[in-house]
């Protein structure tokens, strides 16, 4: 067995400096992840019939993105935990997405009449 | 361990000073400390897409009763205290700001303010389940607890009838499960930034080896976002105009 190439193991290289978020930064997003909270219940005393939820759950989802990207710094993160986290919001799109179209479908279809409505089986 | 085989770190020994002070940091099945800490990380987002799923389950049976019963769902949602659900919001967001500090303290190493800013996570976390220990405090009285105390009387009764009892009852039993479900993990979470907290005050991490805090402050954020989810879901669903 041929003895793995070394010449690139990083052995003489210091320990990698941790990626440092600006304290500016995490303010900011503070300040927006607040403001977002207020606006959304604010939005909720406002009658827009329809649109009321689907604002909500926009303006929940931009904070959800906010917390993500900079709170659990996946702007700087490898491209494989961003796949694994992609593959989990994948999987739940499936689970909702497939649940409701049962759900909704199910009426599509007329009921098969009862098995006591039609002739009993004759046996010979 | 005799027969042990070297592990790569020691087969190639660390020759800058550097390296040589942090080897104990180091597990032995790792390459070097930066390969070690992508792999904490990883194994914290993999776990965290677990509990995507787990609550997922809730978020997806929630979707289907609350399209079938809308009119339920929104007369259940008033009887919700939106104040308190909205301070709490607040609450939660600010914790998850000081444990983004907690995390860059430690990338710092700050030893101080990571002390500092772990005790307020810990302080607003606890703020939380508080408000929450309120809330429900205030929906058993109003006698809104599904299966201990469910016979709503007066406003919220004649509320709760328009689109049906059972169907409010039901939407009563998602709130109180899904938000029980997020406590629990609140609790499990402040726990959990005790252990760390003591860690943290033995001097444990540097700048080199901060992985534990930030995986407590991946888990913690995780939390953060079900609950930005919970409160327009179930607090804001009614309207309150």
């Amino acid at each position: 067995m041929a003895s793995p190439d070394i010449s690139s193991l990083k052995r003489d290289a210091a320990p990698p400096e941790p990626h440092v978020v600006p304290v500016r930064t995490y303010v900011i997003v503070f300040a927006a992840l607040l403001s977002l909270a207020g606006l959304t219940t604010a939005v909720a005393f406002v009658n827009l019939g329809r649109f009321n939820t689907p604002i909500a759950l926009a303006i929940a989802f931009v904070k959800m993105m906010l917390v993500l990207l900079v709170f659990m710094h996946l702007l700087y993160s490898t491209k494989l935990v961003r796949v694994v986290l992609f593959a989990g919001f994948f999987w739940l799109a499936l689970l909702v997405g497939l649940v409701l179209i049962d759900y909704h479908s199910r009426s599509w279809i007329p009921d098969p009449a009862p098995w006591s409505s039609s002739a009993p089986p004759t046996h010979p | 361990m005799r027969n042990r085989r070297p592990a790569l770190s020691e087969a190639y020994a660390p020759v800058s000073p550097v390296k040589e002070q942090m080897a104990h940091l180091l597990a032995h099945q790792f390459e070097d400390l930066e390969q070690q800490h992508e792999t904490d990380t990883l194994g914290i987002w993999v776990f965290l897409v677990t509990e995507i799923m787990f609550f997922g389950g809730m978020f997806a049976a929630y979707t289907i009763y609350r399209s079938l019963y809308p009119v339920a769902f929104e007369a259940g949602s008033r009887a919700l205290n939106v104040r308190l659900g909205a301070i709490n919001t607040m609450v939660l967001l600010s914790s998850s700001f000081t444990m983004a500090m907690a995390v860059r303290s430690a990338q710092t190493a700050r030893r101080k303010a990571l002390t500092l800013f772990l005790v307020l996570t810990m302080l607003l976390g606890v703020l939380f389940l508080g408000i929450k220990g309120i809330e429900y405090h205030g929906e058993y009285f109003d006698r809104v607890v599904p299966s201990l105390n469910f016979a709503p009387q007066g406003e919220v009764l004649q509320r709760f009838t328009t689109g049906g009892l059972g169907r409010a009852e039901l939407f009563m039993c998602f709130y109180f499960f899904m938000t029980g479900l997020h406590a629990l993990h609140m609790i499990i979470g402040l726990s959990l930034l005790l252990v760390v907290l003591l860690r943290a005050r033995c001097g444990v991490f540097s700048s080199q080896y901060y992985a534990p805090v930030e995986v407590m402050g991946l888990y913690w954020h995780f939390v953060d976002i079900i609950w930005i989810f919970l409160f327009p879901l179930l607090y804001l669903v009614g309207g309150r105009y």
